[in-house]
C-alpha cells in the first residue's frame, strides 16, 4: 500500500515488459511493470477500479488506472494513451527502464455486491483499461456471477485495446460485442458509435448491472440509452476521470461539486451522480 | 491557562527569550506586511490590522520541495519538516490560526499530510486580538471572532504601553515558562481592559452575512445566471485565492538543474484555466463563470458538506484585494435572493 507516513513518495518500478495495443499519433503502450522492492508486494493490494500515479522522475506523474486485475499476481499493468507530457515520456520507455508508481489510489467497483448478477461492459477507446481488471476479475471468479457480455467500441479497426484477448473472452462464453465508427473492409461486427451497438445488443436490466468507461460525450449517451433499456439509476456505473495532481484528495482541482474524483471514486454509481451537474461538465 | 503581561519595550526582549524556538512574526516590508522568520527583534511590527499575504505560508509555503533525486537514478530523498522543529507564531490574527484548523481537516481526511501537519503540530500559536477590524472583516459570520481563542495557544491583547497574555493551551504555558524572565503577573485590571477591547472590536465589525442555508442551498444554483454578474468582471487574477488563508490547491511539478532534480508543490488557484484543464484540450470550467462559481461554492458549500465548516474565516483580504471590486459577501447575498426568488417561482 501507499506509504503511509508520506502519501507523495512513490515506488521505483521496472519494466518487464512493453507493448503497443494501437498505433498512431494517439497510441495506447501497455507497460507490465514490477517493484524494485519485492517486499512492496507483501503489502500491496489493489481492486479493480482503483488508480495509481504513474510517472517518470524529471517529468512528472499523472493518474491512470490500473488496468491488471488483483487476481493476476506478481505485475501491475497500466494503458497509457499517448497525449500529453507525461504520457509521451512514458511512452518513450522500454523494458528495462524504471518508471514510478504511486497508489493504489480512490475508490473501486463494489464486485462484491454484484454478484449473482449479470454484468455488462460497456466501453470506448482507452475507456476499456479501466473494464479489463472488472473482466478479469470475473473471469478468475466465474462462478460468482452470472451471464458477463463485453460491449466495446473503436474509432478504427486497429483501435482496440486488448485484441488478443478478445477470442479468449468468446471461449469462455463471455459475448464480445465490437464496433468500429466508420466502416473499413473486412470488418465483420458492428459498424456506428457505442451506444448505437448498446441498443443493437440489447442486454435486459433484469438482475443486471452495466459499467460503462470511455469519452464523456459516450458514456453520456450509454447512460441515455441503459435508462432507455430500462436501467435504474442504481444499475449503471461509470468511472469519472479529472486533472489531478496528488491523488489523495488534497491539491483540489479534481472536485465535481463535493466529490473528489480521486478519493471519493473515480469508481461512481449514476444514482450518485445524477444529481451533480459538473460530473458531466 | 495562566494570565501574564509585559511592557511594549520588552517585545524585543520576549522575542530573544523564545531562544528553544524559531520564531516567526509580522514583519513589514514597506507598505506590506508578511510574516517571517524573525532574527533580530527589531524587525517585529504588531502595528498592523492585518498581514497582507496570510500566514498560512509558514505550513504551506508557496512552494515547497516534497522530495530530491539525481536525474537517471531511482533513489528519492524526501523533503520532510520535522516534527520537532519548534516554532511560535507570534503576532497571529484568530482568524488566520482558525484557516489552519479548517486545512488541517482536509490535509489529515485519511492521508495525513506529512508536510503541513508536522508543521502545524511544532507550532505554537501566540495570537493577537484585533482591536481595529478591517472593513471588510465579518469573522463572526463563519465562528470566529476578533479576540477568538479557539484556536489558538495564547492570545495577547495590545493594551497601551504594555501587552496583556494569556495562554490557552499547554503549549501555551510552555511558551510562557520560556519567558519568565519577561512576563509579569497580570491583574484584573488588564483582564478587564482586554474584555472590553474585544467587545468594542466586536461592535466595530461592519459587515456580516447569514451562512444558515448556504450550504444546502448554493448547489441549486448551478446554472442561475447570477453568477455572471461577478464573474463577467473578474480578471482571473487569482489573488482571491493566493491571499486566502483557507485556499489550500497545489500544483506538483518536477524541476531539474543539470542532475539535480526536485519535485515540488506550488500554490495553485482555481480562477485559472489551466487548473482544471484536461490533456485532451477540454476543460470542464472553460470560462471564469465556472470558476467563480466554484471557488464560491467549494468554500461555502462543497467544503462544509464534506468537512463540516465553512472554509472561509472571514478575514476579508479576497474583497480588500481584488482588482475589480469583486465582493464575496456580495456574491453570497445575490444568492440567497435568487434561491429566494427561485424557490417562489417553483
Amino acid at each position: 500500500m501507499m506509504d503511509e507516513s508520506n502519501p507523495y513518495l512513490p515506488y521505483i518500478v521496472k519494466i518487464e515488459d512493453t507493448w503497443y495495443e494501437t498505433p498512431g499519433d494517439r497510441a495506447i503502450k501497455t507497460f507490465k511493470v514490477n517493484f524494485t522492492d519485492e517486499k512492496v508486494w507483501d503489502t500491496w493490494s489493489h481492486r479493480p477500479g482503483q488508480c495509481a500515479m504513474v510517472g517518470r522522475l524529471g517529468v512528472g506523474e499523472s493518474m491512470f488506472c490500473i488496468s491488471s486485475s488483483p487476481t493476476e499476481r506478481g505485475y501491475l499493468r497500466f494503458s497509457v494513451l499517448r497525449m500529453g507530457k507525461v504520457t509521451s515520456a512514458l511512452h518513450e520507455l522500454e523494458a528495462g527502464d524504471s518508471m514510478t508508481v504511486r497508489g493504489p489510489v480512490g475508490n473501486s467497483f463494489p464486485l462484491e455486491e454484484w454478484e449473482g448478477k449479470n454484468i455488462i461492459t460497456v466501453g470506448g477507446g482507452i475507456g476499456q483499461a479501466p473494464l479489463r481488471p472488472v473482466i478479469n476479475y470475473i473471469r478468475a471468479n466465474r462462478d460468482k456471477y452470472a451471464d458477463l457480455k463485453v460491449i466495446y467500441g473503436a474509432r478504427t479497426m486497429v483501435d482496440h485495446c486488448f485484441k488478443g484477448e478478445f477470442d479468449e473472452y468468446n471461449q469462455e462464453g463471455t459475448a464480445c460485442h465490437l464496433s468500429i465508427d466508420v466502416d473499413e473492409e473486412q470488418w465483420p461486427h458492428f459498424v456506428g458509435f457505442v451506444p448505437n451497438l448498446l441498443m443493437e445488443v440489447a442486454p435486459s436490466p433484469e438482475s443486471a448491472i452495466a459499467v460503462t468507461c470511455g469519452p464523456p460525450v459516450m458514456i453520456k449517451f450509454v447512460i441515455q440509452n441503459l435508462e432507455k433499456l430500462g436501467f435504474a439509476p442504481e444499475q449503471i456505473y461509470t468511472t469519472l476521470e479529472e486533472r489531478m495532481k496528488c491523488g489523495i484528495g488534497k491539491c483540489g482541482r479534481c472536485n465535481v461539486g463535493h466529490l473528489y474524483v480521486c478519493k471519493d471514486g473515480p469508481v461512481f454509481s449514476y444514482a450518485s451522480l445524477k444529481d451533480i451537474p459538473e460530473a458531466f461538465a | 491557562m495562566a494570565e501574564h503581561k509585559f511592557a511594549k519595550e520588552k517585545l524585543g526582549d520576549l522575542v530573544s527569550g523564545l531562544s528553544g524556538y524559531r520564531v516567526f512574526a509580522p514583519t513589514a516590508i514597506g507598505d506590506v506586511v508578511r510574516f517571517a522568520e524573525v532574527t533580530d527583534p527589531a524587525q517585529v511590527t504588531l502595528d498592523y490590522v492585518n498581514s497582507n499575504v496570510p500566514p498560512k505560508e509558514l505550513m504551506f509555503p508557496e512552494t515547497e520541495t516534497l522530495f530530491r533525486y539525481r536525474l537517471g537514478q531511482d533513489e528519492i530523498d524526501a523533503a520532510v519538516p520535522s516534527a520537532d522543529d519548534k516554532r511560535v507564531i507570534l503576532g497571529i490574527r484568530p482568524c488566520d490560526s482558525q484557516a489552519y484548523s479548517i486545512v488541517e481537516r482536509l490535509y489529515s481526511w485519511d492521508f495525513n499530510d506529512p508536510y503541513f501537519l508536522n508543521r502545524l503540530g511544532g507550532t505554537t500559536l501566540v495570537g493577537l486580538a484585533c482591536a481595529d477590524p478591517c472593513a471588510n472583516c465579518f469573522c463572526p459570520s463563519v465562528g470566529g471572532g476578533p479576540a477568538s481563542e479557539e484556536y489558538l495557544d495564547a492570545i495577547m491583547y495590545d493594551l497601551g504601553d504594555t501587552y496583556y497574555l494569556k495562554t490557552i493551551t499547554d503549549k501555551g504555558d510552555e511558551v510562557a515558562k520560556a519567558l519568565s524572565g519577561v512576563l509579569e503577573a497580570a491583574g484584573g485590571g488588564e483582564k478587564k481592559a482586554a474584555e472590553k477591547q474585544a467587545g468594542d472590536a466586536l461592535s466595530k465589525i461592519q459587515r456580516s452575512i447569514d451562512t444558515a442555508g448556504i450550504p444546502e442551498k448554493l448547489p441549486s444554483l448551478y446554472d442561475h445566471p447570477f453568477w455572471e454578474q461577478f464573474s463577467d468582471r473578474c480578471l482571473g487574477c487569482g489573488i482571491c485565492t493566493y491571499l486566502c488563508p483557507t485556499c489550500h490547491c497545489f500544483d506538483i511539478q518536477d524541476e531539474c538543474e543539470a542532475f539535480d532534480a526536485r519535485r515540488a508543490r506550488m500554490w495553485d488557484t482555481c480562477m485559472f484555466a489551466e487548473y482544471s484543464l484536461h490533456t485532451s484540450g477540454h476543460n470542464p470550467r472553460p470560462t471564469r463563470k465556472e470558476r467563480t462559481r466554484n471557488r464560491i461554492s467549494h468554500k461555502y458549500s462543497y467544503f462544509p458538506e464534506k468537512f463540516e465548516v465553512i472554509a472561509c474565516v472571514g478575514c476579508g483580504r479576497c474583497i480588500n484585494y481584488c482588482p475589480v471590486n469583486i465582493d464575496i459577501l456580495d456574491i453570497l447575498e445575490k444568492s440567497k435572493e435568487a434561491e429566494a426568488k427561485e424557490a417562489k417561482t417553483a
